[in-house]
C-alpha cells in the first residue's frame, strides 16, 4: 500500500500543476484576450459615459436614485444600498419581524406620496443582488404622476416613456431598466 | 402562476430531453476512450500531460487503486488551493490589494471547491483576488466536475464489464473529460456570456459617478471564464457574493435560461451514457424518467408557493408573488425554476435568495438536497447516487415478490446492498447530527440571522447543503466563524468521499461478477412500474428520515407565516 501511495504521488502533484497552468492561467487569460478583442464593451462592464467621458454607470447594474426627479430603484440590501462591492439580498425570512417593519415603512411612504394600494411587489422588496437594474413596468408607472409633476411633464408622456423602455422576454418578466429610463427622462428636459 | 411561466418550465425540460442523446453519445465516446475530432488539437496536450506525469492511460486499475489515485489527486489539489488562498496577499493578480484568508476560511473554501460543493463562507468581491478566483477556484470547478464524471464512468464499467478486476484508469477518465468536454464547451460558453454582458478582464474596481452624482464602485474581473464552468460543472461558487443574482454574473433572462440548461445538461446526458454502456438505452431513459418526475413535482410546489406570495406582505397592501430576494428581469417563474434546478443538481448557484423564499417554496430546495441530489444531480455524482438507490430498489422489489435481485445483467447481493446503505446513510447521519449539535451549542446558535423556526431552517440548510455538496445557502447564516467553517468543511469532505469510496467498492464488486441474462424471473427495470418504484424508493429511503426536521423548520415557518405570527 505504501508503494502504491508513493507511485500515485507523482501523477497527483504533476497533474495538479499542469492543470493549474492550463485551467487557472491559460484558459482565463485566453478568454480575457478573446473577450477584449471581440466584445470590448461588455468585457469591461458595459460602462456608460457622459459627454465629458465620466463613467456614470453600467447598463446592466442598478444604482440608487433618491431624488423626486428620477424613477427610484428597488430597496437594496447591498451595503448601504447599491454598493457594487457588497452585493447581497436581505436574507430575511417570510415571517420575519424585520422584513415586515421594513416593508411597512416603505408602504407608508408610498401611501403618503399618493400611490394607491395594492403596490407592485418589487417596489417594496429588496432584490437578490441588491444591484437590480430594473423595475417592473407596474412599479415604474406608480411613479409617473410624481415625475410628471416635478418635471412639469404630462403624465401620458411619462407613461409613454416607460412603455418605450419596457423590455419583454419569453424567458423572464417584463422589466424597465431604470438608469436608461432616467437618462431618457433627462433628455426630455426639465 | 402564469401560462408564460409554465411554458418556460416545460420548454426548458423539453430542450434538455432533446439534448440528452447527443450529449450522452459524446460522453459515451469519452467513456470508451474513442477518438473525437477535438483530438486533432488537444490530443498532443493529453499525451504531453501523461508523459510529464508518468501516467500510462491504458493501465487498468482495480477499484482500490482507482480510489487511491482519485483521493490523492483531490488531496493535493485541496492543499494547492489552501496555499494559494493563504498566500493571496503576497501573490500577484490582486488589484484590490486583499489580504490572505484566515486559516479556517481557507480550509473551508479549499474543501468546498475540491468537493464540488462551492459553499462560500465569504463574499467574493470583498475576499478573493483575481488570481485566487482563477488559480485557486476555477481549476476546481473543472477538476471536481471531471472527477465526478470519471467516478460515474467507473461505476458504469462495474455494471458493463464481466468477470474482471478492473474499472478503468482514473487519470485517463478525468483528463479526457476535462479536455474534450468541459474545456471546449466552456470556451464557447464564456464567449456567449461576455457577449451578453458578463465582464472578462484582469482589471479591478471601476469608480462610477451616478446620474445623481453619488459614488458607486463596481468590481470587474475574469468573471465569464469562471461563470461558464461554475454552471456546466455544477459547482455553483460565484465570483460575487450574490452569485447568479448579480447582474454581472447573469445579466439577462437569456443568460439565465442558458445557465439553468448548463446545470442539467451533463446530468441528463449521463443517463443516456449509462444506458448505452450497459447495452440498453431504455435503462437510461427509465432512470431519467424517474428523475424528471421528481424534478417537475418540486418545481410545481416552489413555483406555486412563490407565485402565491407572502400573506404577511399581502396584509400590508402589497400585491403579487414573493419578490423579496428576487430580480425583476427573471421574475417569479425563472427564479423558482432556477432554485429547484440548482438544488436538484449539486450546483448551488442561486439567482434569487432562497432564505427569503416562502417557507414551503424554500423547503423544496432543502428537500432536493436531502434526497441526496439524485434528481438529475451533480455531474457524475447524480447518476452514481441514483444508481445506489436503483440497487436498493431492485433489492426491495426482490423482497416483495420473492425474486433474486438483478440489475442490468448483474446479480445484486448482500455486499452491494450493504455498501449502498452505508453510502446513503452518510447523509442523514451527518446532516441531522450536525444540525442538531449546532442547534444547542452557543457557537451554532450565534449563526442564524432570522429568529424562530426560520433560524433553525438556516442551520439545517447549511449542513444539508454541505453534506450533499450543493453549496447554496440560506445566506442569512453567518458562517465565516471557526466553528461553522471547520464543521462545514468536515461535513463537505465526508459527504463527498464517504459516499464515493463505498460506491467504488460496489463498482469493483460488480465488475468481478458474471453476466446474468434476463430471464422470466427478472424484475423488468425499464417500464413504468420500475420508474414508479424508483420514485418511491428515493422518496421513502431518501426523504422520510428528514421529515421531522422539516416539520421543525420550514413547515413550522409556513404555519407562522399564514397565521401572521412574526419572529
Amino acid at each position: 500500500m505504501n508503494k502504491d501511495i508513493t507511485s500515485a504521488l507523482r501523477p497527483a502533484i504533476v497533474m495538479t500543476l499542469l492543470f493549474a497552468a492550463l485551467l487557472g492561467i491559460a484558459y482565463p487569460f485566453a478568454m480575457t484576450g478573446l473577450g477584449q478583442l471581440l466584445f470590448p464593451t461588455q468585457a469591461n462592464g458595459s460602462l456608460i459615459r457622459d459627454r465629458a467621458g465620466t463613467v456614470i454607470g453600467s447598463s446592466v447594474v442598478g444604482q440608487a436614485f433618491a431624488s423626486d426627479r428620477y424613477f427610484r430603484t428597488r430597496p437594496s440590501a447591498a451595503g448601504k444600498g447599491y454598493d457594487g462591492l457588497a452585493s447581497s439580498g436581505s436574507n430575511l425570512g417570510p415571517a420575519s419581524q424585520a422584513l415586515v417593519d421594513r416593508v411597512k415603512a416603505d408602504v407608508t411612504a408610498q401611501r403618503a406620496a399618493g400611490v394607491a394600494a395594492p403596490l407592485p411587489a418589487d417596489l417594496v422588496t429588496a432584490s437578490g443582488s441588491g444591484l437590480d437594474p430594473d423595475l417592473s413596468p407596474a412599479a415604474a408607472l406608480t411613479q409617473a404622476p410624481r415625475i410628471a409633476k416635478v418635471r412639469g411633464l404630462s403624465e401620458p408622456a411619462v407613461r409613454a416613456l416607460v412603455a418605450r423602455h419596457t423590455e419583454t422576454s419569453l424567458l423572464g418578466d417584463p422589466h424597465v431598466n431604470v438608469l436608461a429610463l432616467n437618462r431618457a427622462l433627462d433628455q426630455l428636459g426639465r | 402562476m402564469t401560462f408564460a411561466g409554465w411554458a418556460l418550465i416545460l420548454g426548458f425540460t423539453a430542450i434538455l430531453l432533446l439534448l440528452t442523446k447527443p450529449v450522452g453519445a459524446w460522453l459515451f465516446a469519452l467513456y470508451e476512450g474513442r477518438r473525437t475530432p477535438l483530438h486533432l488539437v488537444l490530443g498532443p496536450v493529453e499525451r504531453g500531460f501523461y508523459k510529464l506525469a508518468g501516467i500510462d492511460p491504458d493501465a487498468e486499475q482495480s477499484w482500490r487503486r482507482y480510489a487511491l489515485h482519485m483521493l490523492l489527486f483531490n488531496f493535493v489539489l485541496m492543499a494547492f488551493t489552501y496555499a494559494v488562498l493563504r498566500l493571496q496577499g503576497v501573490l500577484p493578480g490582486n488589484p484590490q490589494g486583499l489580504a490572505g484568508l484566515s486559516p479556517h476560511l481557507a480550509f473551508n473554501t479549499a474543501v468546498s471547491f475540491t468537493t464540488n460543493t462551492n459553499w462560500q463562507s465569504y463574499g467574493g468581491e470583498s475576499t478573493m483576488s483575481n488570481l485566487s478566483q482563477m488559480l485557486g477556484l476555477t481549476i476546481h470547478n473543472f477538476l471536481s466536475a471531471a472527477t465526478g464524471i470519471a467516478l460515474a464512468f467507473a461505476l458504469f464499467r462495474g455494471f458493463a464489464r464481466r468477470s474482471t478486476a478492473t474499472i478503468g484508469n482514473f487519470w485517463a477518465d478525468a483528463t479526457r473529460v476535462t479536455l474534450y468536454l468541459l474545456l471546449p464547451a466552456c470556451i464557447l460558453y464564456t464567449l456567449f456570456l461576455i457577449a451578453s454582458g458578463v465582464p472578462q478582464t484582469m482589471a479591478g474596481v471601476v469608480d462610477v459617478t451616478t446620474l445623481e452624482g453619488a459614488k458607486q464602485s463596481l468590481l470587474l474581473g475574469p468573471v465569464a471564464s469562471q461563470e461558464a464552468i461554475k454552471m456546466l460543472g455544477t459547482n455553483g461558487g460565484g465570483f460575487f457574493n450574490a452569485n447568479s443574482a448579480h447582474p454581472f454574473e447573469n445579466p439577462t433572462a437569456l443568460t439565465n435560461l442558458v445557465q439553468m440548461l448548463s446545470i442539467f445538461v451533463v446530468g441528463f446526458g449521463l443517463t443516456w451514457t449509462f444506458g448505452k454502456a450497459v447495452g440498453n438505452t431504455r435503462q437510461g431513459w427509465a432512470i431519467l424518467s424517474a428523475m424528471v418526475i421528481l424534478f417537475l413535482a418540486g418545481v410545481t410546489v416552489t413555483y406555486w408557493q412563490e407565485a402565491a406570495g407572502n400573506p404577511v406582505l399581502h396584509g400590508l397592501g402589497v400585491a403579487g408573488g414573493n419578490m423579496e430576494g428576487k430580480e425583476v428581469r427573471f421574475g417569479i417563474a425563472a427564479s423558482a425554476l432556477f432554485s429547484v434546478v440548482t438544488t436538484a443538481a449539486s450546483c448551488g448557484a442561486v439567482n434569487a435568495m432562497h432564505d427569503s423564499f416562502t417557507a414551503l417554496g424554500g423547503m423544496i430546495p432543502l428537500f432536493n438536497m436531502q434526497l441526496g441530489e439524485v434528481v438529475i444531480g451533480g455531474v457524475g455524482a447524480g447518476i452514481y447516487g441514483f444508481l445506489l438507490f436503483a440497487i436498493l430498489a431492485v433489492f426491495v422489489a426482490g423482497l416483495m415478490v420473492g425474486r433474486t435481485p438483478e440489475y442490468v445483467g448483474k446479480k445484486i447481493e448482500a455486499r452491494e446492498v450493504k455498501l449502498a446503505v452505508l453510502a446513503i446513510a452518510v447523509l442523514p447521519l451527518m446532516i441531522l447530527g450536525l444540525a442538531a449539535l449546532s442547534s444547542v451549542l452557543e457557537q451554532g446558535l450565534a449563526g442564524p440571522l432570522n429568529k424562530g423556526p426560520h433560524g433553525f431552517s438556516e442551520i439545517l440548510y447549511a449542513f444539508t447543503s454541505a453534506v450533499a455538496n450543493n453549496g447554496s445557502a440560506f445566506a442569512g447564516l453567518t458562517a465565516n466563524t471557526p466553528y461553522y467553517n471547520g464543521l462545514l468543511g468536515v461535513a463537505m469532505w465526508v459527504g463527498r468521499f464517504f459516499i464515493i469510496v463505498p460506491m467504488l467498492a460496489i463498482a469493483g464488486s460488480l465488475a468481478s461478477k458474471k453476466y446474468v441474462p434476463e430471464s422470466a424471473g427478472s424484475f423488468p427495470t425499464t417500464g413504468p412500474l420500475w420508474v414508479g418504484l424508483l420514485v418511491g424508493i428515493v422518496l421513502i429511503l431518501g426523504g422520510l428520515t428528514f421529515l421531522p426536521s422539516l416539520a421543525l423548520g420550514p413547515i413550522a415557518d409556513h404555519l407562522a407565516m399564514i397565521r401572521g405570527q412574526l419572529s
